[in-house]
């Protein structure tokens, strides 16, 4: 026998005193139980406990509020960049600066905005969503919060310091390398992409890991929201994507920094080195940002139609083909650079193909409204909003898939009307919805519809008014990325178009925040389930408590809240005075294992704190990576520590 | 919840550990190593990508890395599963005795292997800043020093808690287990490397 006899005594006293903890079942319900768990799944008060948080919904909260300032603040350079271009031959903005603006408008938007807001609203809703009490690993995403926030600072801090970068979005080489781009701009986009993707690489394992181990009892993979298939997906495609710009940014700083030279033609290195690993992660990255915007169409016209969404199993499908056609799709990015005649011939045909399975979920949402019953609420006109203004982006996206038009159109305004059709339409206009949707649930109020359905015309009229010109603008040959343009080539009425239909939608999105800001304390106070949708979020309380649900709640159907004539059903058994959740099998969903659940810690925040100083530090000297190893090390290990070496009846995460 | 409820199974006899896929952090762990077994797998590429460029490889006037640091790590290396394996099994079987034995040779092994690691980058006959291929070679090798450390690091803090009476609990013990698979996925990410460092420009 391995186990000493003073251990085999101890673990029977554990064994007898596992039989008091009190648990919820028929016995401990209602408010008994409700006023023990939240004693138990409090966080402590005060700042302490606010850096301190493992709950994921404040987490949720803060990444989804945090990358909407962040979109507040790339607007407003879009803005700045629009009246620049209203008039020829205008001197509002230098070229200098306007290399910033555009620069920083990229990196806010597809950095700081469009990824961590999609990853936030996830960690909010999926685990309500899925029937669980917490995501999994809730301190590694309290940590990634902490990570993109710094992130963010960085780029903006130095932004307001006057060393922002002005390298483009993409920062291609030789221009982001030492030669060109003296000083520490590129630098500071290059580590606030590493801080970027440590926390999306973070939450994408936060939320594959939940979505496959936490579902309600029940809920099989074949029964799964639409939503949380298009989050698995999309999860998956974060940590095949990111760790290639990871790679990338962290060769680029070396170039910059220790003289190497992976990007320096004149040594053997290639400038196209870095487009490929830039691209590898860059084109899936559209898709990282597009298919939880389809996770939210589904759930929304679901809800709004009162209908499953038709042709389930081909939404999946859809979904998981666009991850992984994605993946071979980059090199369209690359048309210009010169490729073998092979390589233009199977990436067009790769990014044709990606048309398809997009398309397919088009026709299964239109069917779920032609067979159900649309009420054109404001999430639904969103969803409208989109697939009118997604069908456009993805046509132009088929033409520019064809090399010989991408040579030609390559680097115009066609180019930035295309993307901004998929993304703001493809991405931004289910986001909005999706934030209409969830409000209530989040903030147990709802949001004005009025000032809804104004500002939904608002924005998307403007919207057209300012893209659907880009594209003249591009066919008349209009480069991007230049701040000015001359007058007499017929270029002066589609640009003005463009400023004011971009003015349109500010205001737009003003309205949205004032809305959004005043029903916080006006608006209809929210029942739980205010659309009568099917799904598991809308069981509990809006907002919800710390623990989600007082009893793990069972899925027996793809819509159970639809399903269910005899009332809710659930499971019983979790400990009531520790925090626990149930861990499933990953097809069946069938209950496994009870799992504790991580206390409140300020660790994760201290061991950001540390890598943030790392990561900031080596924009300076290669040796802040060898100091700084040390206190990283400590923070992770203290976050890891049990607080009190103790054995206890069951285990607890202290 | 407002709803009137149904009440099913009782869930209070469930386990609160289990080893391989019933655990969540076997999943993060798995994540984890995807994540930078695609890293790994992107620095390749680079390398193949780099290799295309040149006439020879390495480029011309320059000598291969000497083989005797890298060979003797590679060994060292693949030796460390015999203890890595037993530390393992006995996670399973509860030997917490066993552990608190073999894992300070794992940590000895992980000091042993950095000072060759120093001898290895000592032997690679070139800089860094000297021309593409040698940024690329040291790019690899520092990249997989960074998971020695990596997993060095967790095993001595999880050796310390391991001593405590925490190391009889299960959930402890799984710990160890995936401690023990993420070392597996260290020294095998090290093969294809120790070939494109050592052998490739050998060819």
């Amino acid at each position: 026998m391995t186990v000493p006899a003073h251990v085999r005594e101890e673990d029977e006293r554990l064994a007898r005193e596992r039989k008091k903890l009190a648990r919820d079942g028929s016995k401990l319900k209602g408010a008994r139980l409700e006023a023990r768990l939240d004693k138990s799944w409090a966080r402590p008060p005060g700042i302490i406990g606010w850096i301190s948080t493992v709950d994921h919904k404040e987490i949720g909260r803060r990444y989804i509020v945090t990358a909407l300032i962040f979109l507040a603040l790339g607007g407003a350079l879009a803005l700045a960049m629009r009246m620049q271009l209203a008039r020829p031959d205008s001197a509002l903005i230098g070229a200098a600066r306007y290399n910033e603006l555009f620069t920083m408008h990229g990196t806010t938007m597809m950095f700081l905005f469009a990824v961590p807001v999609m990853q936030g609203v996830a960690l909010y809703v999926l685990p309500l969503m899925l029937g669980t009490r917490n995501c999994s690993f809730p301190r590694l995403a309290a940590f990634s919060y902490f990570t993109y926030l710094f992130g963010g600072l960085l780029l903006w801090g130095a932004f307001f310091l006057n060393i922002g970068p002005d390298v483009g979005w993409f920062a291609y080489t030789p221009l982001s390398g030492p030669e060109y781009s003296p000083g520490k701009r590129a630098d500071i986009w290059a580590q606030m992409v590493t801080f970027t993707e440590v926390a999306a690489l973070a939450v994408a394992v936060v939320i594959v890991c939940t979505i496959l181990k936490q579902r309600a009892p029940g809920m099989t993979l074949a029964r799964m929201p639409l939503f949380a298939w298009a989050m698995l997906v999309t999860g998956i495609m974060i940590i095949f994507s990111m760790p290639s710009v990871a790679l990338a940014s962290a060769m680029l700083i070396s170039d910059r920094l220790v003289g190497t030279h992976f990007f320096n033609h004149f040594e053997h290195g290639d400038a196209l080195l870095w487009q490929h690993l830039f691209w590898f992660f860059g084109h899936p990255e559209v898709y990282i940002i597009f298919l939880p915007a389809t996770g939210f169409v589904s759930v929304i016209v679901e809800a709004f139609c009162r209908r499953p969404v038709f042709a389930y199993p081909v939404v999946v499908l859809a979904l998981v083909a666009t991850g992984i056609l994605a993946f071979g799709l980059w090199v369209h990015h690359m048309f210009t650079t010169g490729l073998p005649r092979v390589g233009y011939s199977f990436y067009t045909a790769a990014s044709m193909t990606v048309a398809i399975p997009t398309g397919l979920q088009i026709f299964c949402w239109l069917a779920t409204m032609w067979d159900g019953r649309p009420r054109l609420e404001v999430p639904m006109l969103y969803v409208i909003g989109f697939i009118v203004t997604f069908v456009i982006g993805g046509l132009t996206g088929v033409m520019i898939a064809s090399v010989p038009l991408d040579l030609q159109l390559h680097d115009t305004y066609f180019i930035v009307a295309h993307f901004h059709y998929v993304l703001i339409g493809g991405a931004v206009f289910p986001l909005l919805g999706a934030i209409v949707y969830w409000y209530p649930k989040i903030t147990g109020r709802m949001m004005n519809p009025t000032l809804g359905k104004i500002q939904f015309w608002m924005i998307f009229l403007g919207f057209q008014l300012a893209f659907f010109p880009m594209h003249l603008s591009g066919l008349l040959g209009m480069p991007r990325r230049v701040y000015t343009y001359p007058a007499g080539l017929g270029l002066e009425l589609p640009n003005l178009l463009s400023t004011l239909g971009s003015l349109v939608v500010g205001a737009a999105v003003v309205l949205f925040v004032v809305n959004g800001l005043v029903s916080l304390f006006r608006g209809a106070i929210a029942p739980d389930d205010p659309w009568k949708a099917p799904s598991l979020e809308w069981a509990t309380r809006s907002p919800p408590p710390p623990y989600n649900f007082a009893h793990i709640p069972v899925a027996e159907s793809r819509t159970p809240l639809w399903d269910q004539p005899d009332g809710l059903p659930v499971v019983t058994g979790l400990r009531v005075d520790e925090k626990e959740l149930l861990v499933t099998t990953v097809v069946a969903a069938a209950p496994d294992m009870r799992e504790p659940v991580p206390h409140a810690s300020p660790w994760p925040f201290i061991a950001a704190v540390a890598v943030a100083i790392v990561f900031i530090a080596t924009i300076f000297s290669p040796w802040a990576l060898a100091m700084g190893i040390v206190p990283a090390a400590i923070a992770l290990a203290a976050w890891f520590w049990p607080k009190e070496i103790k054995r206890e009846p069951e285990p607890v995460i202290t | 919840m407002n709803r009137p409820l149904r009440f099913t199974d009782d869930l209070a006899d469930l386990p609160t550990h289990r080893f391989g896929p019933s655990s969540l952090t076997w999943w993060g762990v798995v994540a984890f190593m995807v994540i930078e077994g695609v890293a790994f797998a992107m620095a390749i590429a680079a390398y193949f990508f780099l290799m295309g460029h040149e006439q020879g490889w390495p480029p011309e006037g320059r000598q291969p890395p000497a083989l005797l640091a890298g060979t003797l790590f590679t060994i060292l290396m693949l030796l460390s599963e015999i203890p890595n394996s037993m530390v393992k099994r006995a996670a399973h079987e509860r030997n917490v005795a066993a552990i608190r034995v073999l894992m300070p040779i794992l940590i000895l092994i992980g000091i042993v292997l950095f000072v060759i690691r120093g001898f290895e980058f000592n032997s690679l006959n070139c800089r860094w800043t000297d021309d593409a291929y040698s940024s690329i070679i040291w790019a690899l090798l520092l990249l997989h020093t960074a998971h020695i450390l990596t997993d060095w690091i967790d095993t001595l803090v999880l050796w310390l808690l391991m001593r405590t009476e925490l190391g009889y609990e299960g959930r402890k013990l799984v710990d160890t287990d995936e401690n023990a698979l993420y070392w597996r996925f260290v020294w095998l990410t090290w093969l294809p490397i120790y070939l494109l460092i050592y052998w490739v420009p050998r060819l």
